[in-house]
């Protein structure tokens, strides 16, 4: 049984830890709010972006001739994974959800004996990475300099793919991050960019004949693909941030309620063994006089 | 005159949406170009220079590094990452960018085309600094 000070001291430490976690819930709230706002800003640039390759990809007739980060290299050897995560902790299983994802990719991938890459954005995914694939990590990017998500970095991280694309260095790419569904969901992600996914490639095979292009067809989607890279990056990014911020608030939140609740357990068996100290001393107070 | 619907969006944000445009003019990869209501669809590239949007009230001119238009159902749609008013603009901004252009320019394995792009964006921006 600890001592009345051992339990007053617990009490006022567990009640400071609670002051701490829901600051940084408040913290989180705010940067949501932004961090939402711009994730639904950034949307329509790359669901238009997507839309034009779409009816782009829709008119390329002979695969032979069609860029190769569009259809591929044609060999299935060498895969490239992204796996975007946060630079900070606290934020309950965001980390650990992209992770969770993305290894059972890497472990599907090695079954069939293929070889893989990795590139890990954002310094949480490395840590949890490199002991069991460290071998794998071929870059680590991180900016924890930057303050916002800007389409800069995601640039920067984009063109590193794509020179690593042009040297041979992967056949397949796919980025894992989470997507923002809402405050308490968070979606982790795959998504494959090298070479493009086309679902309802089909649906649109009309649209394209009556575009014109300036110049040709064959030289914009050379031109628009690797911007498109970027593009989807920045969009993981983004959507990335405001899963990061909507996690930890959660988690906060619930740190903030446990933290709660325990002060409530320990004032109860602070006041009790209280109690039960001066119902002890009456005690000996009356045998004491009984016995005279 | 018709109007059609213009957007232009950067990846940060919608930068601007307009349904009562009646002209706009682009500075195409083959040349300026003019755009009227019922242009046929089209997909074009952007090259340094000034987007001229011509409505009933107002002409909005905007400068743009880089970018990709489509027009169609009477949508033009403008995708730039590098855009801003010239009536925003900051003199010593322009002055920096034209400083990092010709920066570039030096460069020794420079591609004809990429030469071409970056003597045109020198060009523009001059032309908007003496005005």
């Amino acid at each position: 049984m600890p001592s009345l000070d051992d339990l007053r001291k617990r009490i006022t430490s567990v009640k400071s830890t609670q002051k701490i976690t829901k600051a940084m819930k408040m913290v989180a709230a705010a940067k949501l709010r932004k961090a939402q706002e711009n994730a639904e800003k950034g949307r329509p640039y790359s669901e238009k972006m997507n839309n034009i390759i779409l009816n782009l990809s829709a008119g390329v007739g002979d695969p032979q001739s069609a860029p190769k980060l569009l259809v591929g290299t044609g060999k299935e050897d060498v895969h490239l994974c992204v796996v975007l995560t946060s630079d900070r902790g606290l934020c309950g299983g965001f980390n650990s959800n992209i992770i969770k994802k993305a290894k059972n990719y890497f472990e599907k991938i090695q079954k069939e004996g293929k070889s893989l890459k990795i590139i890990t954005v954002g310094s949480k995914g490395y840590d949890q990475l490199k002991r069991q694939h460290g071998k794998s990590i071929i870059e680590n990017i991180s900016f924890k300099e930057s303050k916002n998500v800007s389409y800069f970095d995601a640039s920067k991280v984009g063109n590193l793919i794509i020179e690593k694309f042009q040297n041979d260095e992967f056949d397949f790419c796919t980025i894992f991050f989470n997507k923002f569904k809402n405050v308490i969901s968070q979606i982790p992600q795959e998504q494959q960019i090298i070479p493009l996914e086309n679902e309802n490639k089909n649906k649109d095979e009309n649209l394209e004949s009556n575009y014109e292009f300036e110049p040709d067809e064959d030289e914009i989607l050379s031109n628009l693909l690797p911007k498109n890279i970027s593009t989807q990056i920045f969009k993981a990014m983004l959507e990335n941030s405001a899963s990061e911020q909507g996690s930890r608030m959660t988690a906060m939140d619930n740190a903030t309620r446990n933290a709660g609740d325990l002060v409530d357990k320990l004032t109860i068996q602070y006041n009790r063994s209280r109690q039960a100290a001066i119902t002890k001393e009456l005690i000996e107070i009356i045998s004491g006089a009984e016995s005279l | 005159m018709d109007q059609f619907n213009l957007e232009i969006i950067s990846p940060e944000k919608s930068f601007l949406t307009k349904n009562d445009t009646e002209e706009v003019v682009i500075p195409a990869i083959e040349g300026y170009m003019g755009i009227l209501k019922d242009h046929i669809p089209l997909i074009s590239f952007l090259k340094p220079g000034i987007i001229d949007v011509r409505s009933k009230n107002e002409t909005l001119n905007f400068y743009v590094d880089d970018g990709i238009v489509e027009f169609k159902d009477n949508t033009l749609s403008i995708l730039t990452s590098n855009i801003f008013d010239l009536k925003e603009i900051d003199k010593n901004k322009v002055d920096k960018i034209v400083k990092d252009t010709e920066e570039a320019l030096k460069k020794v394995n420079i591609e004809d085309h990429d030469k071409y792009i970056l003597d045109q964006k020198i060009e523009v921006l001059n032309s908007i600094k003496s005005n």
